[in-house]
C-alpha cells in the first residue's frame, strides 16, 4: 500500500482511540488508505469498532492520538465550523436508514437541499425526483418511512445521502437484515452510484460475500487494528490463519469461540481460581 | 468503608459533571444567529405540540381545582361569616400557588416526557447522528425550537390555568352555594394586586419553563439510546423536573413573600 501514485482521500495515520467510559481501547495504532474513487470495504467480526471507524472519519468522535485525514484536512484538529463545512463534502448511510419519521420519503430527501442550499422548489424538485429515480422509488415519494420495508429505507436513505453529491460516501453495515433481492438490489446501486457519480465509497460490513464482489480494496481488522489488506483476490489467496478463519467464517481460530473464562473443569468442580477474581471473595 | 467515600466522591462527580453538561447543551443551542426562514415554522411547530395540544389537560385541571377551591374555602369560610371573601381566596391561591405549579408539574407530565422520548428515540434510531452528518447542528435544529416553544408556552398555559380556575371557583361558589356575585367578584378586585401576585405568578411560571424544558431536553439528548434508557430518562424527567418545581416554588416564594 505505499505506492506514491495513488491519491488517498481518507487515510488514517497511527489512531489510537478508546471510548470516554471504555476501559479498553478500541484502536491502536491504526493505519489505513482509501483510495479516491474507489470501493473499500472494512471488514471484520462484531464488535471490532468498525462503526466507530466511521464515526472517527466523520468526525463525531475524536482519536486520543494519530490523524485522520479527509481529502488533506486533519478531522480531528478541525473547528467546530470548519468540520460542519466538511461534512457536505461527505456523507453517511447509517444501519438504520435513520429516516426522518416526522417527514415523508419526498421531504427527507430534499432536506440537505433545503438546509445547504438556495436553490428554488422546483429546482428541488427535480433533483429529488432524480435522485429517487437513480434507487428506484420515484413512485414511493409521498410516502412516510415507517410505511416503507427496510431495504426501501435504505435505498431511500441513500437517496438522501447522495442528494448533495458529495466526494465520500460510508456505507455502515448496508446489507444487514437484508432479504436476498434487496441485499441484491443495494449491492447493484452501490457499484452503479460509484461508478456513474465517480464517488468514494467506504463499505463497513461482516457479510464477507456479497462485498467481496464489488470491492476494489478490502482491509480486514480484528485485535483493534488492520489484520490484513489487498485486493479481494489478494486476500483469498492469503494464507494468514486470522483472515482465513474470518473469510471462510470458521468458528473456532484465531478468533476464540469462547470468551475468556476460568477452566471448565474447575469451575464445575468449585475449585476458586486464584488470581485477579480472588479478590473479591 | 473507603469504597463508600469514593461512591459518594463519584456520584458528586457525576452530578457536577451532568449539570455542566446541561449547561454547555444549552448554551451551545441557543446562542448563535437565528435565522428566522428556517426556525420561525420550526418553533410554531412546537409551540402547536407542546402549547396548544396540553390545552385541554390544562383546562380541565384548572377548572376541577377552581372548584375544588370553590368548595374548600366555601365550607371554612363560612364559619366565620366571612365568604363574600372567597373571590379572593380562590384568585390569590391560583394566581401566587397552584397555577404555576400545578400547569408547571402537569406541563412535565405531558409535554416534559413526550420531549424526552422524542429526542431520545431519535438519538437511538441514529436521527440525530445522521443530522450531524448532515452537516445540520442538531443542537439548533431539535433541541433550540423545543427550548423555545417550551418556556414561551408554559407562561400562557399558566395564566388560562388561572383564568380557569377562577371561572371554577365562581361556578361553585357563586352559582352553586349562593355566595354574592358582587362581592366575590368586587373583594377579588380589590385584593388582587398586578405586581404582588400577578407578576410574581408570572415570574414563577417562567422560571419553571425554563427549568422543565431544559431538564427534558437534557434527559432525551442524553440518554442511553436502548429501550431501557430511554424508559428511564422519561422517568426520570418527570421526577426531576417535579421535585424541582417543588423545590424552586419554596425558593421563589420566600424571596417574593417572605
Amino acid at each position: 500500500m505505499s505506492d506514491h501514485t495513488v491519491d488517498y482521500l481518507v487515510e488514517l495515520q497511527g489512531v489510537d482511540f478508546a471510548h470516554a467510559h471504555g476501559a479498553h481501547p478500541v484502536y491502536r495504532d491504526l493505519n489505513m488508505q482509501v483510495p479516491r474513487g474507489k470501493i473499500t470495504a472494512v471488514l471484520g467480526p462484531s464488535g471490532v469498532g468498525k462503526t466507530t471507524l466511521l464515526r472517527l472519519i466523520g468526525g463525531q468522535l475524536k482519536p486520543q492520538q494519530g490523524q485522520i485525514t479527509f481529502a488533506g484536512h486533519n478531522i480531528p484538529s478541525l473547528s467546530r465550523s470548519a468540520l460542519y463545512q466538511l461534512r457536505t463534502r461527505m456523507s453517511m448511510l447509517f444501519q438504520s436508514g435513520a429516516l426522518f419519521s416526522d417527514m415523508s420519503v419526498f421531504d427527507n430527501i430534499a432536506f440537505p437541499l433545503r438546509e445547504h442550499s438556495r436553490l428554488s422548489e422546483e429546482i428541488i424538485e427535480t433533483v429529488v425526483l432524480m435522485k429517487l429515480e437513480a434507487v428506484g422509488l420515484r413512485g414511493a415519494r409521498h410516502l412516510m418511512p415507517s410505511e416503507l420495508s427496510g431495504g426501501m429505507a435504505r435505498r431511500a436513505a441513500l437517496a438522501r445521502s447522495i442528494a448533495l453529491d458529495p466526494e465520500l460516501i460510508m456505507y455502515d453495515e448496508p446489507f444487514a437484515g437484508q432479504d436476498p433481492i434487496s441485499m441484491g438490489v443495494i449491492i447493484k446501486l452501490i457499484k452503479s452510484l460509484n461508478e456513474s457519480l465517480g464517488l468514494t465509497s467506504i463499505i463497513v460490513t461482516h457479510d464477507v460475500q456479497e462485498v467481496m464482489t464489488i470491492a476494489d480494496y478490502v482491509f480486514i481488522m480484528a485485535n483493534k487494528t488492520v489484520v490484513g489488506s489487498g485486493t479481494p483476490a489478494e486476500l483469498l489467496a492469503s494464507s494468514d490463519p486470522l483472515v482465513h478463519q474470518f473469510l471462510h467464517g470458521e468458528a473456532d481460530g484465531p478468533v476464540r469461540f469462547h470468551y475468556p473464562a476460568a477452566d471448565l473443569s474447575n469451575e464445575l468442580l468449585g475449585i476458586q481460581p486464584t488470581g485477579t477474581e480472588a479478590k473479591h471473595v | 468503608m473507603f469504597d463508600r467515600i469514593a461512591a459518594l466522591g463519584k456520584t458528586v462527580l457525576d452530578t457536577v459533571a451532568g449539570a455542566g453538561a446541561a449547561l454547555i447543551m444549552l448554551v451551545r443551542a441557543l446562542i448563535g444567529r437565528p435565522n428566522l426562514r428556517k426556525s420561525w415554522p420550526l418553533l410554531m411547530q412546537q409551540m402547536y405540540s407542546l402549547g396548544v395540544l396540553s390545552l385541554l389537560i390544562i383546562i380541565i385541571s384548572g377548572l376541577f381545582i377552581g372548584m375544588v377551591l370553590g368548595l374548600q374555602g366555601y365550607t371554612i369560610l363560612v364559619d366565620f361569616g366571612a365568604e363574600q371573601s372567597l373571590g379572593q381566596m380562590v384568585a390569590l391561591s391560583l394566581l401566587r400557588e397552584l397555577g404555576p405549579v400545578v400547569t408547571a408539574l402537569l406541563f412535565a407530565g405531558r409535554a416534559g416526557s413526550a420531549l424526552t422520548a422524542e429526542i431520545g428515540l431519535m438519538k437511538a434510531t441514529e436521527q440525530l447522528s445522521s443530522l450531524e452528518m448532515m452537516a445540520v447542528d442538531p443542537l439548533r435544529r431539535v433541541v433550540s425550537p423545543r427550548f423555545w416553544a417550551g418556556f414561551y408556552s408554559m407562561p400562557i398555559l399558566a395564566t388560562i390555568f388561572s383564568a380557569v380556575g377562577i371561572y371554577g371557583g365562581y361556578l361553585v361558589g357563586v352559582q352553586w352555594l349562593g355566595v354574592d356575585d358582587g362581592a366575590f367578584w368586587s373583594v377579588m378586585q380589590s385584593s388582587v394586586e398586578w405586581q404582588e401576585d400577578i407578576l410574581n405568578g408570572l415570574i414563577k411560571s417562567i422560571v419553571f419553563a425554563f427549568v422543565v424544558t431544559w431538564i427534558a431536553l437534557y434527559k432525551g439528548y442524553n440518554c442511553t439510546p436502548t429501550s431501557v434508557g430511554i424508559s428511564r430518562a422519561t422517568t426520570s424527567t418527570v421526577v426531576t423536573a417535579s421535585l424541582a418545581v417543588l423545590g424552586l416554588d419554596f425558593v421563589l416564594t420566600a424571596l417574593m413573600f417572605g
